[in-house]
């Protein structure tokens, strides 16, 4: 709760310092406040689980372990805007107080107890992401994005929004362990049509917010057009913070329709490998390609919900952190160094990267470290997610799943190699010689993205069984 | 803990070695491989010979999962372990006389490669060995990659694909049998010797022996998943095929002897007609193949897939001699094959061409290099007093007793291996006189320091072979005794 508060307090007071009209000071005070807000976060894990607003909100080592990665996640992702540091015509104050608001929402819906606060939560994160994902006024794509976002994300949170009204008319409940007794109770039998469209509902509309597949349709034109640094923080917090929420909500509220909704969502993880793995290894631009991967690690994180366990921890909790926690930082590293080359060479396709560790060995190599972590090799942090995800679900017997999606990860390794086959077995382009400009303080944040990558991936102990 | 300085040494090695530029960076990786191999050494002097593992190390790594850091070498490592750090200075040192751009992250990749090496024969969980497994891969990858020659880009790509692919086979059976070590209320474990007292049905056997043994089949590679070798081989910079086939070539066949035979001997007993045939058939086609050959490199690259054939048979003959045999074959393999190949190499560099045809006659201004390339040469050929003789010997011995008609077949390899070696030899080094004959230098003292070790080790297992069957027989002992139980 704490984070919460000192996050929207802190927002504002961000807001305000806009007024001094000095971008320099924004980056180093938005770091402050969001190290601030992870050690407040980290300060709630050892006390005992505490509820506000009527049990709305429930503060347990769930919602503080990934509330963790989400401010994590953003405190990584800050020091990549620097361009807008420098860029007098850009309205930084907004852009962080923002990202700083929608963190807010993520917390909400990682600590819900209520379906109305996971609907606020939703509301609050993506609200924010439709206005920065037209933050960059002038280019035309930009503002494409955010109309398709937001005209696409206003459906989906009706269609959630229809889908608990009628998980109330049904169950006569808001809280999800109060549904999770009505589902349970067989004297409700008669109202199973109306719980299941209602769970149908929410099925989709939380589907379109992870980009989960057939609900994915907007993903790769949204990245494309947003700037890449919003769009580094639409992939890793939207997707670790709904996947929580999903979780959440599966394992506490509808346990009891479990034979309903598990095959469901067996048919949308299918969908997802296939449409997120196909779909990256033909795209030529790296943005569009993580867009796509990042499908696909929808389609990975849905494993974890369908080996659910009936609890809040255990094999699948802990490999759906580990995921969202390896695959975040591995992504924040990608986006970062795609910023970092599309910034000063205006292109963001494989070419762009030709050569890149002939001219800046670090970026190659933090770039290689988080490419070989998305596709799911040894050393790397995303190994061990893999390994944590597959191995929840052949516990629970699900082997075809497991083939099917590790058939999937070997189509993963062919579009992943493709920037690191750039980088360091292609010559450069001739427009592109040039050294990238590195900032010292963006150079350290990379080294600690690829040891943080590294460390889960020698050390996992550390961050597997916390829940 | 020694082993744990085994492992980790090179890896810090390398990360020092980022300080280092040009000259510097060799001569810092090779002192490096040296200490390592002193290291190695002071474990062979003072481990004494049973098939117990000595020096484990058993820690919790993945504690809430049952899975540990363990580490061991018994006699099976403890060679395995002895020519990965015997080789790897001297490929270290075979690479001096090149100049790669970027040498310190060159030689760092290589001293990472020994990390991963060592890791794969030192693990006893099945984990750490996935791990280690795919760890050699990633710096192989990149030297391959990045200092391989024109066509390196598809054909590194092709390799990663592979064994990546098969080694994820590998990986769905140990989850499969990690999971099983949990059935009745067990803790799980992935510990080895928990594999290995599972009490699998011969049907869960028969489909978890292809898993594993697909993972190992294309690392070695075995006829039919060997499409990937020859390429490598011939597009990698030399140090890079002296490591894949030197060293990572073995990884297949200890995993076959470590991991496969031993967890699933039923799966063994129902396949190993399948794999002896693909086997002796490798050995045929390799051969064959071989002696069409012009290239020197893409020759000893299939005369490499005829041995591994051999060494695979051996395994799967399941006698004592064909075991022993292709212990000691994947020793004499190991030393022979990086010779060959930095002749090779050599030869390239003198003269820029490895077509066979081009060449001719370089014997006359080169004594030093014919005489030792011919004393390789006949190591590999399996000349009795030669580490090829011993080998050969046993392995075919083994095939034997497991059935005639393949012993038969599989003897075969000695003839053509003298044809297409031999013709080799003697169009290379003797027949007419080329445009190089009268120039090429002879062998350096840089040169020679590599070769000399290499033959004194081609001698000394042929003379002695004793000296190594007795280090690693208990432990093959022990494999055997697990199979037939």
């Amino acid at each position: 709760m704490t984070s919460i508060i000192l996050l929207s307090v802190l927002g504002i007071v961000n807001l305000f310092l806009g007024f001094l009209r000095s971008n320099r000071m924004l980056l180093p005070v938005a770091m402050i406040i969001l190290v601030v807000v992870f050690g407040a976060n980290a300060y709630d894990w050892n006390s005992a689980s505490q509820s506000y607003f009527n049990n709305m909100l429930t503060i347990d080592r769930y919602s503080v372990a990934f509330t963790g990665i989400v401010v994590l996640t953003t405190v990584l992702l800050l020091p990549f805007s620097q361009k807008y540091v420098r860029d007098d015509e850009a309205n930084l104050a907004e852009y962080y107080s923002l990202l700083l608001f929608s963190l807010v929402g993520a917390i909400m819906m990682v600590s819900y107890e209520n379906l109305l606060m996971l609907f606020v939560g939703i509301e609050i994160l993506s609200i924010s992401m439709y206005v920065l994902a037209g933050s960059d006024k002038r280019n035309v794509r930009s503002n494409e994005a955010a109309l398709k976002y937001f005209l696409m994300g206003s459906f989906a949170t009706g269609i959630l929004l229809f889908g608990i009204a009628l998980v109330y008319g049904a169950t006569g409940a808001f809280y999800v362990s109060q549904i999770g007794e009505a589902v349970a109770n067989p004297a409700n039998a008669s109202m199973q049509p109306m719980l299941y469209i209602g769970l149908l509902m929410m099925l989709i509309g939380v589907g379109f917010k992870v980009s989960a597949a057939p609900f994915h349709f907007w993903t790769p034109d949204v990245y494309e057009g947003t700037p890449t640094f919003f769009a580094a923080f639409m992939s890793t917090v939207v997707k670790a913070a709904g996947f929580a929420a999903f979780l959440k909500l599966l394992v506490q509220a509808f346990p009891a329709a479990q034979n309903f909704w598990i095959p469901t969502i067996i048919a949308m993880c299918v969908l997802t490998l296939l449409i997120g793995n196909v779909g990256a290894v033909a795209q030529n631009s790296v943005k569009r390609m993580l867009a796509y991967s990042s499908i696909s690690h929808a389609g990975y994180l849905m494993i974890g919900l369908v080996a659910f366990n009936g609890a809040l921890s255990g094999l699948s909790a802990n490999g759906i952190f580990f995921y969202s926690l390896a695959y975040s930082i591995a992504t924040v590293a990608a986006f970062g160094v795609l910023k970092l080359v599309s910034d000063q060479r205006q292109r963001e396709d494989y070419t762009a990267l030709n050569g890149l560790a002939r001219t800046n060995p670090l970026l190659a190599f933090v770039m290689t470290v988080a490419m070989l972590s998305l596709a799911g090799i040894p050393l790397t942090g995303g190994f061990f997610g893999k390994f944590f995800l597959f191995g929840a679900a052949i516990d629970k017997g699900y082997i075809g799943l497991v083939v099917f999606a590790v058939v999937m990860s070997m189509v993963g390794i062919y579009y992943y190699l493709r920037p690191v086959i750039a980088m360091y077995m292609r010559p450069a382009e001739a427009d592109a010689t040039e050294p990238i400009a590195v900032g010292t303080f963006q150079a350290v944040v990379l080294v600690v993205l690829a040891l943080l990558t590294v460390l889960l991936g020698i050390l996992p102990g550390i961050f597997t069984g916390v829940l | 803990m020694l082993t744990v300085l085994l492992l980790l040494f090179p890896v810090a090695a390398a990360l020092l070695l980022h300080f280092a530029k040009g000259q510097a960076a060799r001569v810092m990786a090779f002192g490096a491989s040296l200490v390592e191999f002193a290291l190695a050494i002071f474990i062979a002097v003072t481990s004494q010979h049973t098939a117990r593992a000595q020096f484990e190390v058993n820690v919790p790594w993945i504690a809430s999962a049952g899975i540990n850091f363990h580490v061991g070498i018994d006699g099976l490592s403890l060679l395995l372990v002895l020519l990965t750090t015997f080789l790897v200075p001297l490929i270290i040192l075979a690479s001096f006389r090149h100049d790669y751009p970027n040498a310190s992250a060159f030689y760092a990749l290589i001293l990472f490669m020994q990390t991963g090496l060592i890791g794969v024969f030192i693990s006893l969980d099945a984990f750490l060995f996935y791990f280690f497994w795919e760890v050699a891969l990633i710096p192989i990858y990149f030297l391959a990659g990045i200092w391989g020659s024109e066509r390196r880009i598809q054909v590194t790509f092709k390799f990663f694909l592979y064994t990546i692919i098969g080694s994820l086979f590998m990986l769905a059976a140990f989850v499969y049998l990690y999971f099983q070590t949990g059935v009745n209320g067990a803790m799980r474990s992935s510990d080895i010797i928990a594999f290995y007292n599972l009490n699998l049905s011969a049907a869960q056997q028969a489909w978890l022996f292809w898993l594993i043994f697909i993972a190992f089949a294309v690392k070695m590679p075995i006829f039919p998943f060997h499409t990937w070798q020859p390429d490598t081989y011939t597009e990698s910079p030399a140090p890079a095929t002296m490591l894949l086939s030197g060293i990572m070539l073995k990884m297949g066949i200890y995993g076959c002897l470590r991991w496969l035979l031993p967890i699933v001997p039923k799966g063994v007993s129902q396949w190993d007609k399948v794999v002896m045939i693909l086997a002796v058939i490798g050995i045929i086609y390799g051969a064959i193949i071989a002696i069409r050959q012009r290239d020197m490199k893409r020759l000893i690259a299939y005369s490499s897939l005829s041995h591994v054939g051999l060494m695979a048979a051996g395994v799967f003959s399941i006698t004592l001699m064909g075991m022993q045999g292709a212990v000691v074959q994947m020793l004499a393999h190991g030393i022979n094959v990086v010779g060959m190949f930095f002749i090779a190499d050599i030869i390239q560099r003198r003269t820029n061409t490895r077509q066979i045809p081009e060449l001719g006659g370089l014997t006359r201004s080169t004594p030093l290099l014919s005489v030792t390339f011919l004393v390789i040469l006949l190591g590999t050929v399996a000349l009795p007093l030669t580490n090829g003789f011993v080998g050969e010997f046993l392995l075919l011995g083994g095939v034997y007793q497991y059935n005639n008609w393949l012993g038969a077949v599989a003897g075969l390899t000695i003839i053509f291996a003298a044809v297409y070696l031999l013709r080799m030899f003697q169009r290379v080094m003797l027949g007419p006189d080329s445009s190089f004959s009268a120039a090429i230098r002879d062998l350096s003292g840089s040169e020679l320091a590599v070769l000399i070790p290499l033959i004194i080790m081609v001698f000394w297992i042929g003379l002695f072979p004793n000296v190594f069957l007795r280090i690693s027989e208990p432990a093959i002992l022990q494999i055997i005794t697990m199979i037939n139980r």
